[in-house]
């Protein structure tokens, strides 16, 4: 049974797509917890791009790499969300412009 | 034989003096002090004569000291006829004056500061007297140098004591870098600086070749000379000098210390021997500190100005005799003068001791009744200084003026006219001290036996010393001059003196009025000579100040404020500031902010990796 594949670049494509909305919400979105969200969307939209070469490679590095990145994600969503508790259980907000004490 | 024990006690008793002095009793700090002197003239008497005849010199090698590629510098002692000479009359001289001292700083401050400073002085300038080579030479130069500057400012919360110690100090400096020039280049010529090996090196070295080299060391020498010696140009700082207590003038400045440029010249001989031009300098810059300082001693009406001009006047004479070939005679003037003047200082530190501080000659007056043993004392220098026939200054004044006579007339006359200078003004000082009436209001009183003492025996060495015949003595170093003795000189000088003394007595005993006319009639010149030729001025106008000028605002206010502090440390932080300043306005703290910042970072790498073309495998 032969599926015509899925061209490599619609992959790639859907990746770039997705890890500009996650710049795109990195930079505009103003609550902390969207913003950690949206480095969790980029994160993945490199994993993509790494699945889609290691398939199409035929080459095991992409997959490597893709879990090495989720086991990062993982322990960055830990420390992450700890930080947003603390933040917040302090200052009462999670308004990113408010959060800018660390100035000269 | 254990030389170096010579200078060791004196410096023994700087230390003790100087580490616990202020714990100790007035008179355990004298028993140190004067001890430790005495000890060293006995050990000194005791060395020489174990080594007499000493014909050849005694040379005793205590340590190497340097050893750096060719030169080998040891610390070297050495004795010979010359030393032994020197020894006797720096242990002996100054076992006299730490006594009188014993009396005259009885009620000041810092008795014991003093005779630390006054051991010290003891060691430097027997470590200078015994030196064997140039080195060790320098070291007792420079430490005797510093002795004088720590004694002339002793009264160092007074101003006039401090500038007087720093212009003796200064002064030297300059003499004394001259000095360490020609040490350098006897290093480079000899490749040794030890003198016995010096000396052989130049009788074998030929001296057409070298008599350029041989000129240029003797003259930078004798530069060292001219400071510590106190002769044209660098003799201003004699006078101002007597800042110090009266003994500190005795011993360093009149019977000992400055004589180290004349002991050094008559001991480095060997090299002056060779150039005929150093040797005329020598003399000529002799004769004309001679005379100058006679001329300035004559209006001068501090009583220990007169005689520190006085002194500076002598150690012209004994340069002269130097500078003519006459070392021996230069030596005996070294010797007879160190007796007199000492003497000279000695007695008048017992009027100023007595008169409570007194100085000035207008104040003073009949004082031969309250103060008998000092008047006749100070009237037996006073003659011996003079020249009086068959007094000490009468036979070794005649030695040098009888060298001159032979070697150059017109510097004998000059002499000879100075040595009526000296009567003069000396006995100038003499009657206005004792003679007369009293013009001033202290109740004038004998000194302290302590004092007495010293001054007698010196009276007695100031009156016979010339029959101990120094060139004679100091034959096997230098040879006596083999002419015909001629008495023409002797009896023209010895005139002169007589002379200068019974004018000064017209002027200041018999008729007093008659100076005073004189004085009004010579008028500017008086003037001239009462402010000492304007030398002290005119070394301010054309050397102090422009570099005084120089050094504040060439040197301390542009390079070192403006340069080096403003450009380079205060530059230095203010670039790093400034450039701090803008590099903080990346930390603003919006993450938003620095999230911008990573993006635009990584679209510029990625655009440099595509322009230079990066590609994948």
């Amino acid at each position: 049974m032969h599926i015509s594949p899925v061209p490599l670049s619609w992959y790639l494509l859907l990746s770039a797509l997705l890890f500009a909305l996650g710049v795109a919400g990195f930079l505009y979105r103003k609550s902390i917890i969207t913003v950690f969200m949206s480095i969790e969307l980029m994160l993945n939209a490199v994993n993509l791009t790494f699945i889609s070469f290691s398939y199409k490679l035929r080459q095991i590095d992409g997959h490597i790499y893709a879990f090495f990145v989720m086991v990062v994600a993982a322990a960055e969503a830990a420390v992450g969300l700890a930080i947003i508790l603390t933040i917040f259980k302090n200052r009462g907000t999670l308004q990113i412009d408010e959060v800018d004490s660390m100035k000269l | 034989m254990t030389l170096w024990l010579i200078p060791f006690f004196p410096l023994l008793g700087f230390l003790i003096n100087g580490l616990f002095g202020k714990r100790l009793s007035k008179p355990a700090v004298s028993l140190f002090a004067v001890g430790s002197v005495a000890l060293s003239f006995i050990y000194v008497l005791i060395l020489l004569s174990k080594l007499y005849p000493l014909t050849t010199p005694y040379t005793e090698h205590d340590f190497t000291w340097i050893h750096s590629g060719f030169l080998q510098v040891g610390f070297d002692l050495t004795v010979d006829r010359l030393t032994a000479l020197m020894l006797m009359i720096v242990t002996g001289v100054g076992l006299l004056i730490h006594t009188y001292a014993t009396g005259y700083m009885q009620h000041e401050e810092g008795y014991a500061r003093f005779f630390s400073y006054f051991n010290l002085f003891m060691f430097f300038m027997l470590v200078l007297v015994l030196a064997s080579n140039l080195l060790v030479l320098f070291v007792g130069w420079e430490g005797v140098g510093l002795c004088s500057y720590l004694l002339v400012g002793f009264y160092y919360k007074e101003k006039f004591a401090s500038d007087a110690a720093n212009k003796a100090f200064i002064v030297n400096r300059i003499g004394d870098f001259g000095f360490l020039l020609g040490i350098f280049l006897v290093v480079m010529t000899f490749r040794t600086l030890d003198f016995g090996q010096i000396a052989s090196a130049v009788s074998s070295m030929p001296v057409e070749t070298n008599a350029g080299i041989l000129t240029a060391i003797t003259l930078l020498l004798f530069a060292g000379a001219t400071g510590k010696s106190a002769q044209i140009p660098l003799y201003v700082w004699l006078p101002d000098a007597m800042a110090g207590p009266t003994p500190v003038s005795a011993l360093i400045h009149a019977a000992t210390m400055v004589t180290a440029g004349v002991y050094m010249v008559a001991r480095t001989a060997f090299l002056y021997n060779h150039s005929t031009i150093a040797m005329s300098v020598v003399a000529v810059i002799g004769l004309f500190t001679a005379v100058l300082a006679a001329t300035i001693g004559v209006a001068q009406n501090d009583i220990k100005r007169v005689f520190a001009y006085s002194t500076v006047s002598q150690l012209g004479y004994m340069f002269l005799g130097l500078g003519l070939g006459a070392y021996s005679a230069g030596m005996f003037h070294v010797m007879t003068h160190a007796f007199f003047k000492a003497l000279l200082f000695l007695g008048a530190g017992s009027v100023i001791h007595g008169l409570g501080g007194e100085q000035d000659l207008r104040h003073m007056g009949g004082l031969r009744k309250s103060m008998p043993i000092t008047f006749v004392t100070l009237g037996i220098a006073s003659l011996a200084i003079s020249g009086f026939p068959f007094l000490s200054g009468f036979y070794s004044k005649d030695a040098i003026l009888s060298a001159a006579y032979e070697h150059a007339p017109w510097m004998f006359w000059i002499g000879a006219l100075t040595a009526g200078l000296t009567a003069f003004y000396v006995f100038r000082a003499f009657f206005l001290t004792f003679f007369g009436t009293y013009r001033g209001h202290h109740h004038p009183h004998e000194s302290p036996l302590s004092m007495t003492f010293p001054l007698i025996v010196l009276a007695i060495l100031s009156a016979i010393g010339g029959f101990f015949s120094v060139p004679h003595l100091l034959a096997p170093l230098f040879p006596l001059s083999t002419g015909p003795e001629n008495i023409t000189p002797m009896i023209i000088s010895a005139s002169f003196g007589i002379l200068g003394i019974l004018i000064a007595y017209v002027f200041y005993v018999a008729n007093p009025a008659l100076a005073e006319t004189v004085r009004v009639r010579a008028g500017g010149l008086y003037t001239l000579v009462l402010n000492k030729y304007y030398v002290d001025e005119i070394y301010a106008a054309f050397i102090v100040r422009p570099l005084e000028v120089l050094s504040r605002y060439g040197l301390w206010k542009a390079v070192d404020v403006g340069l080096i502090d403003g450009a380079v440390v205060d530059g230095g932080g203010r670039l790093v500031r400034s450039v701090g300043g803008l590099l903080r306005q990346l930390q603003s703290g919006s993450i938003r902010n620095y999230a911008t910042w990573v993006m635009a970072g990584s679209l510029i790498v990625i655009f440099v990796l595509g322009l230079v073309g990066g590609s994948v495998r």
